[in-house]
C-alpha cells in the first residue's frame, strides 16, 4: 500500500479534482444565477428560455455532456481553449473543457436551488420593493435575491457536493483527476480494497466540511422572519 | 355614482371651503378575479391632503381597491391618474410614480435581511439619489418621529408588531409620497399595539398628508377622516363624512354592516 502512494501522485490528482470543482462551481454559479434570474423575470420569453435550458440539461447524462463537450467544440469545431501551439494544448483543452461541460451541468441544479430559495421569500417583500419605487432589477438585487441566496444555502450545498463527485466524470476524456488515477493504479497493482478505501476516503475529506459548513452557514445566515 | 360631495360638515376637523385640487382620480375602473368582479366601475377623487377611509365587509374589494392605486393589482378598464398623471403601464416611469405613493401593507413587509435603518434608508438611496448620510439623518429623524429611534440597528423580526407598522410608516414617508395607501395597517397587529400606530397616521392625517386608509378601525375613521366610502360587492355604495355615514348611513348595505359592527 505505501509503495502505492509512493509510486502515484495521488495528492496531485486530488488537486486536479479540487481544480475542476472549484472553477466548475464559479461557473456553475455565475450560470446558474443568471438563469434564475430568467425564470422568475416578468418576461415571458426569458422564463421560457431558462426552462428548456434547465429541462435539457438537467436530464442530458452528464458524461455525455462532458464527451460532447471535447469532441463537438474542440475536435469537430476545432474551438480551443488555450493557444494553439501551447504543447500541453490537449490536455489543457480537455481539462477546460471539462470545466464547462462540468459549469454548464450544475448550473441546472443551481438555478433550481436559488429558484427554490426566491420562494422562500415572501411576496410581500416584492411588493414592498416595488412600492417605494425600485425597479425589477433594484428589487431583485436589494430585496429578493439576497433573501434567496440565503434561503438556497443549503441545496447550494449539495449541489456544490454533487458537483465535487461529478468531477470524477472528467476522466472519460482523459483529465487526471482523483478516479483516473484510481483505475490506474486498479490497472496495473491491485484491485485491493485498501485501494478504494484510500480513494473513498479522499473525497469524503474534500465533501464532508462542506456538508457541515453550509448546514452551519444556513443556519447563521437565515433570515427571520 | 356622485362622488365629489361637497366637504363640508366633518364635525371635529376643520375643513377649508375652496374645493381641493384632485390628487388621485379613479374613472370608470374596472378589475374581476375569474367570474368575481372585484371592482365594479369605480368613479372616486381623493383631493390633496384629504383623508379617505374605505370601509366594508371582507370581500368588498377595499383592499384591491387600494392596491390598484399604485398597480400592485391591474386593472381591465378605466384610468387612474395621480397627482395629474395616470398610472404607466410598467417599467421605470411606473416605478418612478410608484416612489410618490406611500404604501403601507397589512403584514407590514418590512425588508427581513435589512436592518431598520436600512429599511427607510433604501429607497431614498436607490430611488432619490441621496448620499448615504443625507438618508441617515433622515431616518434618524423619521424613526424618532414614529417612536423607534432606540431599534435603529435591530432587525424587523426583532420588533413587535405594532414598531414594526411603525418602522413601515417610516419607510414610506422617507421617499416624500404625494399619498398614503394604509391597507388594514392595524388587522394583524395585537390589540395592545393598536393604538400606536393609529396615533401616527391621526397624526400625519393633522399634518395634511393625503391618505387613503383600507381599515375596520371605526375610532379612526371617526377621529381623521375627511370623507368615508363605503364598499360592498366591488362598488362604492356610498360616500359621506363620518358624521353622517356612522349616524345616517343611506344604502341599507351600510346600515346592515354598521349594525353588525357598532352592536358590540
Amino acid at each position: 500500500m505505501l509503495d502505492i502512494i509512493d509510486k502515484y501522485d495521488i495528492l496531485g490528482a486530488f488537486w486536479m479534482t479540487i481544480r475542476l470543482a472549484f472553477f466548475s462551481a464559479i461557473g456553475a454559479l455565475l450560470i446558474g444565477t443568471v438563469l434564475a434570474v430568467m425564470r422568475v423575470s416578468p418576461v415571458a420569453i426569458l422564463r421560457r428560455l431558462g426552462a428548456f435550458y434547465v429541462n435539457t440539461v438537467r436530464n442530458t447524462p452528464l458524461t455525455l455532456l462532458v464527451f460532447f463537450a471535447i469532441a463537438g467544440p474542440y475536435y469537430i469545431l476545432q474551438i480551443s481553449l488555450t493557444p494553439v501551439n501551447s504543447p500541453t494544448a490537449l490536455v489543457d483543452n480537455g481539462i477546460r473543457w471539462a470545466i464547462v461541460a462540468l459549469a454548464v451541468y450544475h448550473a441546472a441544479f443551481v438555478c433550481e436551488a436559488l429558484r427554490s430559495g426566491v420562494n422562500t421569500v415572501p411576496l410581500g417583500q416584492a411588493e414592498a420593493a416595488r412600492s417605494i419605487g425600485l425597479t425589477f432589477g433594484q428589487s431583485l438585487r436589494e430585496v429578493i435575491l439576497p433573501q434567496a441566496f440565503r434561503g438556497s444555502i443549503a441545496p447550494l450545498g449539495s449541489v456544490l457536493i454533487a458537483l465535487i463527485k461529478n468531477t470524477t466524470v472528467a476522466s472519460v476524456i482523459g483529465v487526471a483527476e482523483a478516479s483516473l488515477l484510481m483505475s490506474e493504479i486498479i490497472e496495473n497493482e491491485t484491485a485491493s480494497v485498501s485501494v478504494f478505501l484510500l480513494f473513498a476516503m479522499g473525497f469524503v475529506i474534500l465533501t464532508l466540511p462542506f456538508g457541515v459548513f453550509f448546514t452551519s452557514l444556513s443556519r447563521r445566515l437565515a433570515v427571520k422572519r | 355614482m356622485d362622488d365629489v360631495k361637497p366637504l363640508a360638515a366633518a364635525p371635529s376637523e376643520q375643513i377649508p371651503d375652496t374645493p381641493r385640487e384632485p390628487m388621485v382620480v379613479m374613472d370608470g375602473v374596472n378589475k374581476h378575479f375569474g367570474d368575481l368582479h372585484v371592482l365594479r366601475d369605480i368613479n372616486l377623487t381623493v383631493g390633496k391632503g384629504e383623508v379617505v377611509v374605505v370601509l366594508g365587509p371582507s370581500g368588498s374589494g377595499k383592499s384591491t381597491l387600494c392596491r390598484a392605486i399604485n398597480r400592485l393589482e391591474t386593472i381591465e378598464s378605466g384610468t387612474i391618474s395621480i397627482d395629474g398623471k395616470t398610472l404607466p403601464e410598467e417599467g421605470k416611469p411606473l416605478a418612478q410614480l410608484r416612489a410618490d405613493v406611500g404604501m403601507v401593507f397589512q403584514s407590514f413587509n418590512l425588508f427581513a435581511h435589512k436592518t431598520i435603518r436600512e429599511n427607510v434608508t433604501l429607497g431614498p438611496v436607490k430611488v432619490r439619489k441621496k448620499s448615504k448620510s443625507d438618508a441617515d439623518q433622515q431616518a434618524n429623524d423619521l424613526l424618532k418621529r414614529v417612536g423607534v429611534e432606540a431599534q435603529a440597528d435591530k432587525y424587523p423580526a426583532q420588533l413587535s408588531g405594532g414598531q414594526q407598522q411603525r418602522v413601515a410608516i417610516a419607510r414610506s414617508l422617507a421617499m416624500g409620497p404625494k399619498v398614503m395607501l394604509f391597507d388594514e395597517p392595524t388587522s394583524a397587529l395585537d390589540p395592545e399595539m393598536v393604538n400606536e400606530v393609529l396615533d401616527v397616521m391621526v397624526g400625519l392625517a393633522k399634518e395634511g398628508m393625503t391618505m387613503i386608509v383600507v381599515t375596520h378601525e371605526m375610532g379612526f375613521a371617526r377621529k381623521a377622516a375627511d370623507r368615508v366610502v363605503f364598499m360592498a360587492d366591488g362598488q362604492i355604495v356610498e360616500i359621506g363624512t363620518p358624521q353622517e355615514f356612522f349616524t345616517h348611513p343611506k344604502s341599507d348595505r351600510a346600515k346592515d354592516f354598521l349594525g353588525k359592527i357598532l352592536t358590540h
